[in-house]
């Protein structure tokens, strides 16, 4: 657990970079830091590994005070993550990862050994061990900046703005990858961003700052997007967010209606009778999508249903079933419906085997029913 | 001036050749090992400072455009040394290569990205360390193409010190012009050049060895 009590920074000329911040980081979760450029997010950060210290109030790493601890010695035990990797031009692939084993007195076999353990946790093949980071792309290179803080495993790992200067598909992978590594390793990570989706989507609980360096608000991503504190959270989160926050109501339990199927290869005029306001969802073998036809269409097929022509179908949303499944949540629930050409979306189970359909107004009827529950707050 | 077939006589002055050369390396390498040994620290502390930085470069400056020989006899005057004394050349080459490397060194650590020295501190790496495994080494590409101009321009003063009455090479020199033997003179002065140029070379390629980082660009991506 970090505890900031009280914690001011004002640089020698005057800046106030943190404003007596009260905000406790919970062990095994994700924290993200996020508000717009100089609010404070990097000199936060900064002052839990003690590479800049608070002008007044304390910090505490699990109940110590951590003014207390020898800097070097402190930071060994605090993975750090930086915006452009800060990776060691001089050292390989391998030789940067091992750096903070060797720094706390492994032997180099060992630390290296452990850097190749690392280096394929983070999804880098073995073949780039012995590369420098000058031939590494930027997201490999930010692979590295990230093996290189778990190497020595530490229990807390700070991240300032890792994925930033990376292309957006790039940067979908990685903080996908992120989340995998998080649910093995249970670490208490720090990450700061200036990119509010991006807190949304990785946070388990999000801090926004304002400029000034002061916490503007400290809640869950959910109740960020449901509950804005003021006018500068709500701004700060910007257009979209009631549709965003769908996202964060499992679609658990909500009614999936019939949905025509056909199955791929049938004859049209037997398709034709099962078309239901003129669509129906040509299936495979196990029951799988393959995507929609129309009456229009099978007019244009002479002998069988042809899965060359078919309209490709919307989104696919995903049910709890008998055959497993997680329920998806109704953003992907009214996506599936507004996004298939019949107006109704996909339900399917853990299989992908279609097992009905949905539709935009079933989903609004189950938000309303949410809403009036309270399990959305107004 | 006569210059006769060489053989001859290089066969007879052999030994006293040999000794000249070794000399002659003596002379030139020893005040730049010592002055790079110097710079080091100097180029740290103006990099760091600004102060420093601010005594230091514009001081290089000016010591490297005072005439050798100037320096090379007022230094006798300042060290209290006797006119024939070594010293009297090894100090003013000292002078130079610090002259010449604290901007160099100082530029070079200043030229690491900020990004890595804040990676490295993150890290926890204490800061003598960190200066010697991690900015140091960054360093080293500039710092030689330094000390390359540094050994070059060392080799050629040492044989204006035969004017002082030091031996080496030049002291061949010297000794042509008063003997008329032509021989001698060229031979002093081809072993200077070419001995000048091996080094050189070989700085070229140890440099390359310990840094074949900076060979890895963008281009080899395999
Ligand atoms: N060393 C320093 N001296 C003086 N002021 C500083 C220093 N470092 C940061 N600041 C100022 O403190 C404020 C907060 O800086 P900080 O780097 O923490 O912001 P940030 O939220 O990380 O911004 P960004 O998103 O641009 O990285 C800014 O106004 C910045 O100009
Ligand atoms: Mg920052």
């Amino acid at each position: 657990m970090i505890e900031f009590q009280a914690v001011t920074k004002r640089y020698p000329d005057g800046t106030v970079a943190v404003d007596s911040l009260d905000l406790t980081v919970e062990d095994g979760r994700i924290t993200v830091f996020v508000g717009p450029s100089g609010c404070g997010k990097t000199t936060s950060l900064r002052m839990i590994n003690r590479m800049i210290d608070p002008t007044s109030g304390t910090i505490l790493l699990n109940g110590k005070d951590i003014r207390e601890s020898d800097p070097p010695l402190l930071r060994r035990g605090i993975g750090y993550v930086i915006q452009h990797a800060g990776l060691f031009p001089h050292r390989t692939v391998l030789d940067n990862v091992a750096t903070v084993p060797l720094l706390s007195g492994v032997d180099k076999r060992t630390a290296r050994s452990r850097a190749a353990e690392l280096m394929e946790l983070v999804g880098l093949p073995s073949t780039m061990a012995k590369r420098y980071p000058a031939q590494l792309s930027g997201g490999q290179q930010q692979r590295v900046g990230v093996a290189r803080a778990l190497a020595a495993d530490p229990p807390v790992l700070l991240m300032d703005e890792p994925f930033s200067a990376v292309d957006p598909i790039v940067r979908d992978d990685l903080q996908q990858q992120l989340l995998r590594l998080q649910s093995e390793l249970d670490k208490t990570i720090v990450f700061v961003t200036h990119d509010i989706d991006e807190a949304i989507k990785l946070g388990d609980r999000v801090a926004v700052f304002r400029v000034g360096g002061r916490l503007a608000q400290y809640d869950s991503p959910s109740a960020l997007l449901a509950k804005p504190a003021d006018d500068f959270v709500s701004s700060f989160v910007g257009r979209d967010r009631g549709y965003r926050a769908l996202g964060f109501l499992t679609a658990t339990g909500i009614p999936v209606g019939e949905v025509a199927t056909v199955r791929a290869g049938d004859a049209p005029e037997r398709a034709r009778e099962a078309l239901v306001d003129g669509w129906a969802v040509v299936v495979d073998e196990q029951n799988r999508p393959l995507g929609w036809v129309s009456a229009d269409l099978l007019s244009t097929m002479d002998k069988s249903v042809d899965t060359e022509a078919l309209v490709s179908g919307g989104s696919l949303f995903e049910v709890d079933s008998s055959a497993g499944g997680t329920a998806g949540s109704l953003r992907n629930a009214l996506d599936a419906a507004l996004s298939s050409p019949a107006a109704v979306g996909i339900a399917v189970d853990g299989t992908g085997a279609v097992v009905g359909g949905v539709t935009a107004d079933t989903v609004l009827s189950a938000l309303a029913d949410a809403r009036s529950s309270g399990e959305v707050p107004g | 001036m006569n210059i006769d077939w060489p053989w001859p006589w290089l066969e007879r002055n052999l030994d006293d050749i040999a000794e000249a050369t070794g000399q002659h390396l003596y002379l030139a390498l020893l005040p730049v090992l010592v002055g790079l040994v110097i710079s080091v620290p100097l180029g740290w502390a103006a990099s760091r400072w600004r102060l420093a930085r601010g005594i230091l470069v514009p001081l290089a400056g000016v010591l490297y455009t005072i005439p050798s020989l100037a320096l090379i006899t007022l230094v006798p005057l300042a060290l209290g040394t006797k006119i024939i004394d070594p010293l009297n050349v090894q100090v003013p080459l000292a002078i130079y290569t610090i002259a010449l490397l604290v901007r160099s060194v100082s530029d070079a650590l200043r030229a690491v990205p900020g990004d890595v020295i804040a990676a490295a501190t993150a890290i926890g790496y204490r800061p003598v360390r960190q200066f010697l495994s991690v900015e140091l080494p960054l360093a080293v590409p500039v710092i030689i193409a330094g000390l390359r101009v540094a050994v070059v321009s060392a080799m050629s003063l040492t044989a204006v010190g035969a004017l002082v009455g030091i031996g080496g090479l030049g002291q061949l020199i010297t000794e042509g012009f008063l003997r008329n033997n032509g021989v001698e003179l060229v031979v002093a002065i081809v072993l200077i050049v070419v001995i000048a140029l091996l080094i050189d070379a070989l700085l070229l390629l140890a440099g390359r060895v310990i840094t074949p980082w900076t060979r890895a660009g963008r281009g080899v991506k395999a």
